[in-house]
C-alpha cells in the first residue's frame, strides 16, 4: 500500500489544454475526506466573517439564500492529480458578502465545521474568483461534498475550496491551515504546480 | 472571538468540535490504524502500529492500530478514536516521506 492512494479512475490526456501540468481527467467526482463528515442542519448553519479588528457579520441560512445567487461553471483541480472540467455550482460570490465588510486584511483563514482550516489570500477570494456554494449540478450539495455549503475557489487546488465552511477569519499575517501546516503550498495555483511549500 | 476563531491546535479539531460529527464515525470512510503498518515500515525499523500514543487534544492513550486512518486525502491522516483530533499525518513527496507527529504528546514504543 503506497502512501498516496491512487485508486481514482481517470483518463490521462497530456495534450488536453484544460488540464494543468500533472493532472488527469476524472469523470466521476472523487470524495476526499481527511476526517469524519460533519452533518450540519441548515437550521443550525451560519456563516461568519470576522475582521482583523474583531468586528463580525454573520448570515443564517435564510439570510444567505436571500443574497444574490450566481450560477458558476468551473474546472476544478485536486492536488492528488485529478481534475474535473465544467462543473456546475450555485451560490453567493464572496464579493457580495464582502460588500458589508470593512477590512484592510490581506489574508483569510477559512474555517469549517469539523475543524478543517485553509488559508487563502483575499486577492484570491475577491474579484469574481470565489463563492460560497450550496448546489452542485442543480441539486443541494451533499454532505460528503461539503454541504450545506462549501467554499469554491476553482483557480486554486481544491483543498482551498473548504467543505462545510462556516466562516472566514481575516488576518494581517498569513496563518497556515490544515494542509499548509503539513507542507502544502500556501497559495496552491495548479497552473504553477504549487503543490508543496 | 467565538467558537471557531479560537483556533484549534494546528492540524486538528479541538475536542469541542466533537458534537458536529454525527453518529460517532459510523459509516465514515476510514480504516483502522493497522493500515499504517506498510507506510510506517518505510520509515521505522520496528512495527509502529503497536506503539501507544497520548492524544495531545484530549489526553486519551491508544495504540496506533486502534486509531482511525483516513486515506482518501492529500496525505494519510490518523485520528484519535476518542476525540477525532489529528494524531499523525504522513505523505510521500517524491523520494521523501513527510511525517507530522504533533498530534501526540508522546509515543510509547516497546523495544522488545
Ligand atoms: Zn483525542
Amino acid at each position: 500500500m503506497g502512501i498516496i492512494s491512487s485508486g481514482f479512475q481517470g483518463r490521462r490526456n497530456r495534450d488536453d489544454p484544460g488540464l494543468p501540468p500533472g493532472q488527469h481527467r476524472a469523470e466521476d467526482f472523487p470524495v476526499l475526506s481527511a476526517g469524519p463528515t460533519p452533518r450540519i442542519a441548515r437550521a443550525d448553519w451560519e456563516f461568519r466573517i470576522v475582521t482583523e479588528t474583531g468586528t463580525s457579520r454573520h448570515w443564517d441560512w435564510a439570510a444567505f439564500l436571500a443574497l444574490p445567487q450566481e450560477d458558476i461553471t468551473a474546472d476544478i483541480h485536486c492536488v492528488t492529480s485529478w481534475s474535473k472540467l465544467g462543473t456546475h455550482w450555485r451560490g453567493v460570490a464572496l464579493d457580495t458578502l464582502f460588500d458589508q465588510i470593512e477590512t484592510t486584511a490581506r489574508f483569510s483563514l477559512v474555517h469549517s465545521y469539523g475543524g478543517y482550516t485553509t488559508n487563502v489570500p483575499l486577492a484570491d477570494l475577491l474579484g469574481g474568483k470565489a463563492w460560497i456554494v450550496h448546489q452542485f449540478n442543480g441539486a443541494d450539495l451533499p454532505s460528503e461534498h461539503g454541504g450545506p455549503a462549501r467554499l469554491l475557489v476553482p483557480h486554486l487546488y481544491f483543498w482551498k475550496s473548504a467543505k462545510w465552511v462556516r466562516g472566514l477569519e481575516l488576518t494581517g499575517e498569513e496563518i497556515p491551515g490544515f494542509w499548509e501546516t503539513n507542507g502544502y503550498h500556501a497559495h496552491g495555483d495548479p497552473w504553477r504546480e504549487e503543490r508543496y511549500g | 472571538m467565538n467558537g471557531w476563531t479560537g483556533r484549534p491546535a494546528p492540524g486538528g479539531p479541538g475536542a469541542g468540535e466533537r458534537g458536529t460529527g454525527g453518529p460517532d464515525g459510523l459509516g465514515e470512510d476510514y480504516l483502522d490504524g493497522n493500515a499504517l503498518a506498510g507506510p510506517l515500515s518505510e520509515v521505522f525499523l520496528i512495527d509502529m502500529t503497536s506503539a501507544r500514543g497520548r492524544c495531545d487534544s484530549c489526553g486519551a492513550v491508544s495504540a496506533i492500530a486502534e486509531a482511525r486512518l483516513y486515506v482518501n486525502a492529500p496525505a494519510m491522516v490518523l485520528r484519535c478514536p476518542s476525540c477525532s483530533g489529528v494524531l499523525l499525518r504522513v505523505r510521500r513527496d517524491g523520494g521523501q516521506a513527510v511525517l507530522d507527529l504533533r498530534g501526540f504528546s508522546y509515543l510509547t514504543i516497546d523495544l522488545g
